[in-house]
Parts: structure tokens; sequence; C-alpha cells
């Protein structure tokens, strides 16, 4: 999704401010959101030239993902559900994403990650592992049981689970 | 409740109030006499009237086009009022103390900075109150500068030698029925006129306003731009709330000689006819400029977001070589508003260059037309042309045209054509308010963003204008 002719920062600070004012917070002024953006992209590693660029517009895969961190550094939420972020990134890619979430976890966040592989979570180690199936969760386990995926694949979770 | 793009338009035009000034007018109907009387009141000399008389002859031969893709009901030209003039300006205002004071109240309420004031502003006003230039502000400063800004019935007067020179060398009596109307009864306009080598000191302005009822304006715009000079000028329009149709005909020339540059900016916001399309402004104008010498540049800009119908293309003939032709435009049209609107750029020296930029917007039942034309002339050697057609529609009744016309008579040439159209979608929309932003900043954002490589041509304070118009023009549609 892109929105051409809106630049990033713009777009940004936008959200930023909307979520601001509904919190009952002061909105940013241009130089307060500049200096709070570069301060979040030079943590993510990332170029302060990406604020000046139209929303997605022309963004490889890649950098498509890396802005969507940017925009979750920015909004802070209390909760991310991250929905197959890891497909088609590269592994650069990845591991910049992987890196990016790691740096905004915390004791006050929740991260919800879906993925059908556990490649991403070899660069994120999660705290909880669950099966879905038919929209029910039909096994949890700690990060172990990714890795046991990985080797046997899902359809002896199948089987366990219509017994 | 959820909003969706086609609930998101448009407030009432909040310019649609009307003075009470006791009119100097002239009963309906058009003939010889007619032509006659707005010469008289006007004092013109009698060179003039004879270029009226023979432009009347020549409309009254041609007929009225209907090539144009818009639709209105058959135009009476004997129901319209043509020389409507404020009373009391029989003999001129010398200065803004005589103005009268309503006159100047209307000019608040439409935020023009008329007083001295305004040289804050940096704008130079020369107001156009139906048919006769109410005040003329900075003259001293452009005197100075040697520049010549003032109203056309002046020029006439004052500099005939140049009118004569120039007028009709651009836009021909007899280039079109609306032209050749125009050059039978226009009653009024600006003229400008850079001397060589003079970088003009301010920006130019002229604020058009349609007061009287079923009365026509007719003005005519002439700019001349000598050698090595610059000039920098705007346009804005509105006009009251009316439920009759009102008739919009105006001429504007431009002739920029040898490295002269001209920049004009159009900011329109006519009368639209309201939700259910009833009365309006039609605005069938000429505009075309002719860079006449070599390196020089003709740049247009408008911002269209008013008229019940906008039927119009400002063009460039690119005679000089290396001479370089822009054309940037935004038209929305929303509710029951028709605009066909383009440009042409005529290459006909060597290495000219032509840029279009073209973006339409259409909500509601709004009809979106662009029509252009590019023609390389067989001598236009390494010529070059690149247009850029861009319509966005909100919402699922509206409709967006392009008809772009290519003739090339030289085989250097080089003429690059991209058009697109896409819908504000729900997708976007979504993205937005995903991260938290409502829907009508939302769609005001993606509309901006649409058309903001023509906003990044206007001058700064007209630029703002621009988008906040555009804005009120668009609010309400998410519901």
């Amino acid at each position: 999704m892109d929105i051409p002719g809106i630049s990033n920062s713009y777009f940004l600070r936008a959200a930023v401010n909307e979520k601001r004012l509904a919190n009952g917070e002061k909105e940013l002024d241009a130089a307060e959101f500049l200096k709070l953006a570069r301060e979040k992209m030079k943590a993510l590693e990332m170029d302060s030239a990406f604020l000046s660029r139209p929303v997605n517009e022309g963004f490889s895969g890649g950098e498509k993902k890396r802005n969507e961190i940017l925009q979750m550094d920015m909004l802070e939420p209390k909760l991310g559900l991250l929905d197959e972020t890891d497909s088609g990134l590269d592994i650069d890619a990845l591991k910049t994403v992987s890196e990016g979430v790691n740096l905004l976890r915390s004791p006050e966040r929740a991260f919800v990650l879906v993925t059908h592989y556990q490649r991403l979570l070899s660069y994120i180690q999660p705290d909880f592992v669950h099966v879905l199936m038919d929209g029910k969760i039909v096994k949890s386990g700690d990060k172990s049981l990714a890795l046991e995926l990985e080797s046997k694949g899902y359809d002896w979770i199948r089987e366990a689970a219509a017994k | 409740m959820k909003k969706t793009p086609d609930d998101f338009i448009s407030q009432d035009y909040q310019y649609g109030f009307v003075t009470k000034i006791d009119a100097d007018a002239l009963p309906k109907g058009l003939s010889e006499d007619v032509v006659r009387a707005i010469s008289a009141k006007k004092n013109e000399p009698a060179w003039m009237l004879e270029w009226r008389l023979k432009a009347f002859q020549t409309w009254k031969r041609m007929e009225e086009p209907h090539w144009q893709n818009v639709k209105y009901p058959k135009i009476d030209y004997q129901d319209i009022i043509y020389y409507s003039a404020p009373k009391n300006a029989k003999d001129g205002p010398k200065s803004l103390d005589e103005v009268d004071p309503e006159l100047l109240e209307t000019y608040k309420k439409l935020g023009i900075p008329l007083e001295e004031q305004s040289r804050l502003a940096g704008v130079a006003v020369d107001a156009v109150f139906d048919s006769v230039s109410v005040a003329t502000t900075f003259k001293d400063t452009l005197k100075k500068a040697g520049v010549i800004f003032c109203s056309f019935s002046e020029a006439v007067k004052e500099h005939p030698d140049l009118i004569k020179q120039y007028l009709g060398s651009v836009v021909p009596v007899s280039d079109n029925f609306f032209a050749a109307l125009n050059a039978a009864v226009f009653s009024d306009g600006s003229f400008v006129y850079i001397p060589k080598g003079v970088r003009c000191p301010m920006e130019l302005s002229t604020y058009f306003r349609i007061n009287a009822a079923e009365t026509g304006q007719f003005e005519r715009t002439l700019i001349v731009a000598e050698e090595g000079s610059h000039v920098s000028y705007l346009e804005g329009c509105t006009a009251p709330m009316r439920d009759r149709n009102q008739l919009h005909a105006a001429v504007v020339e431009l002739v920029a000689h040898k490295n002269a540059q001209i920049k004009y900016s159009t900011v329109q916001n006519w009368y639209t006819g309201g939700r259910e399309g009833k009365g309006g402004i039609y605005n069938f104008v000429t505009k075309r400029g002719k860079c006449a010498g070599e390196n020089s540049k003709i740049s247009w800009t408008q911002v269209e977001t008013g008229s019940a119908i906008t039927w119009k293309y400002p063009s460039c003939i690119l005679q000089g070589d290396n001479s370089v032709g822009e054309f940037y435009s935004v038209a929305l049209t929303n509710h029951h508003q028709q605009a066909d609107t383009g440009t042409k750029m005529i290459h006909i020296g060597k290495n000219t260059k032509s840029t279009i930029i073209s973006k339409g917007i259409s909500a509601r039942y709004g009809k979106n037309t662009y029509r252009g034309l590019v023609k390389i002339l067989p001598k236009a050697e390494g010529a070059r042309n690149y247009t850029q057609c861009d319509s966005l529609l909100i919402g699922h009744e509206c409709a967006a045209n392009t008809f772009p016309y290519i003739e090339v008579e030289n085989n250097s040439a080089q003429v690059e054509h991209e058009a697109t159209t896409s819908k504000i979608s729900e997708d976007q929309l979504f993205y937005c308010q995903a991260r938290g932003i409502g829907a009508e900043n939302a769609v005001s954002m993606i509309v901006n963003g649409f058309c903001k490589e023509v906003f990044k041509e206007l001058p700064m304070e007209f630029a703002v204008e621009a988008a906040k118009l555009l804005n009120v023009s668009l609010e309400g549609s998410v519901g």
C-alpha cells in the first residue's frame, strides 16, 4: 500500500499526533517530531533519508517491512501483532526486522508473531509458541516446540488433535 | 459509523454573499448598439471601438462550439447583461479612500489584502469588481521598477501603442466563438508590461469577482514581458451564489520575448452550482501564451475547484528556439460540476520543451475531462514533451476522461505520455486508519499527496490557500 506525494515524516507525524490527541497529550511540532524520529531511526540503523520519501512508494519489500517497524516504534503500541512479517524477506532484511523487534521488546510490550517457519525464531527468541489450527490453539510450548515442528512437520499435531 | 470515501464531500460555498451596490448596467442583450455603448461608457478611442465592432461582426458569423465533453442548456446571448459597473465608478476612484466601503468589505470577506497593509504580503492587487477595476495598489513601487500594472481601460488610454501592438496578437479575434464575443464586449481586465531586463519586484495579482446577477464577466488580461524580464502573476476568482447560470468568457494573452519568463498561476473558486447543480458559473476561457523569443519560458499553473462548467486550455506557442512551456493543473469536480480542461503545446522553434502535469479529481457526480494537444511542427528540430495525466476518483458516480492529441511532424522529436487513473481505495484508507489517522484526514492527505507535483509550482502563499481550498471542497465527504 503506497500513498504517493505524502512523505513518510508527514504521514508518521499525523499518525503520532492523532494518537497523542486521543491520549490527551500535546501534539508534537515538526522539530520535536523530527528529533524523536531521528533518534528512533538511529537505533534501528535506518537512513534518515527514509523520512522524506513518499509512503511506501517504490519501496522494496525489505524497505516496506523496515518502514513498518519504524511506524510501530513511533506509535509505541502496547501490543504488536506481526502477521507473517518474514514473508518475502531476504536474509539481511529478516535480520533487520528481527533486530527491530528485539529492540522494541520490553516487559511493557507484548508481541504476537505469526509465521509458518522457524527461521524468524532463530532471530527472535519467543517466550511462548502456540500452534493455531481451525481457529483454535491446539498445542502450546516454549521455543523448543518450534524446533520440534521444524524437524517433524505439523502432521503429528493434526493427528493428536483429531484424537 | 464507518466512513467511506464517497461520503467525503463539500461544505457550503462560503463566498456566496451578494454585495448591494447601485450598479450602472446596460439592459440585457447584445447588438452593435450595445458594443458602441460599452465603448462609449469607457470613453474609448475610435480605434478601440473599431476593433470591437469588427470582433462583433466576426462573432455574429460564428457558431457556438459543442465538441467539448460537457452538457449545459442552450445559452441565450440576448438574455445576458454585458456591462455592469458600481455606480460611483464613473470617474474612477483616485485612491482607496474613494472606494465604496461596501466594496472594500466584500474584498475583506474574500480575504484580499487591498489596503496598503497588503504590502506586507508582497502582493499588488488589481481588483476587478464586475466590469470596472476598482483599485490598483502598489503603483508607486512598480512604477519605480518601470513595470506597468493597470486596468485594461487605463492601458487603452495611457499606453495605446502597446495595446495596439499586442492586443489580439496571441488570441486573434476570430480564434473561437467565446474569444470573439469577449473581444466585442470585454469591459475591463488587467494589463502588465515588464520592461527589458526587469525582474518584477513583487507578485502581481488580480482578483476577479462576479457580483451583479445575470451579468457576464468578460475581462481581458494582457501580459508582455520584454527581453530578459521576469514576472509572476496570480489570479484568484470567486462569485456569489445565484441559482441562474452566469457566463464568464475571459481572454488571457501572454507574450514572452527573448530570455523572458512569465509564470501565471490561477486559483479558481467560482460558485459551482451547489449540491443539486443549480446555477453556478460557466467558465469558458481562452488563455494562451506566446514564447516569442529564444530561451523564453511560460508556465501555467491552475487549481480549479470552482465553476459549474470549466472549459479552458491554457496553452503555449513555443516559437522561439529553446523556449519552454509548462502546464501544471489540478481540477476538482464535485457534485454536478463538469470540467473539460487541459492545454495545447505548439512546438515551432528548435529544441523547444514542454511539460504537462495534469491532475483531475472527480467526486460525487463530477465529470472531469483532460484534453490536450501536443503539436510538433516540421521545423521544431529536437523538440521534447513530457505529459503526465493522472485522474483520481472518489466514489462510484463520478467520471474521468483523458483525450490526449499528439501530432508530430518532425522525426527528431521526443514525446512522452503517461496516464493513470486511480481510486482512493478502501485499502489506502484502511492503511491510514490502522495507524490511527481518521478517515477525513486520510482522504485529504491522499488527495493532497496526489496534487503535490502541482502545488509545489504555486507561489508559497497560494500553495497553502490551494491546499486549504481543496480540503474545504472535499469536507464532509466521509460522513
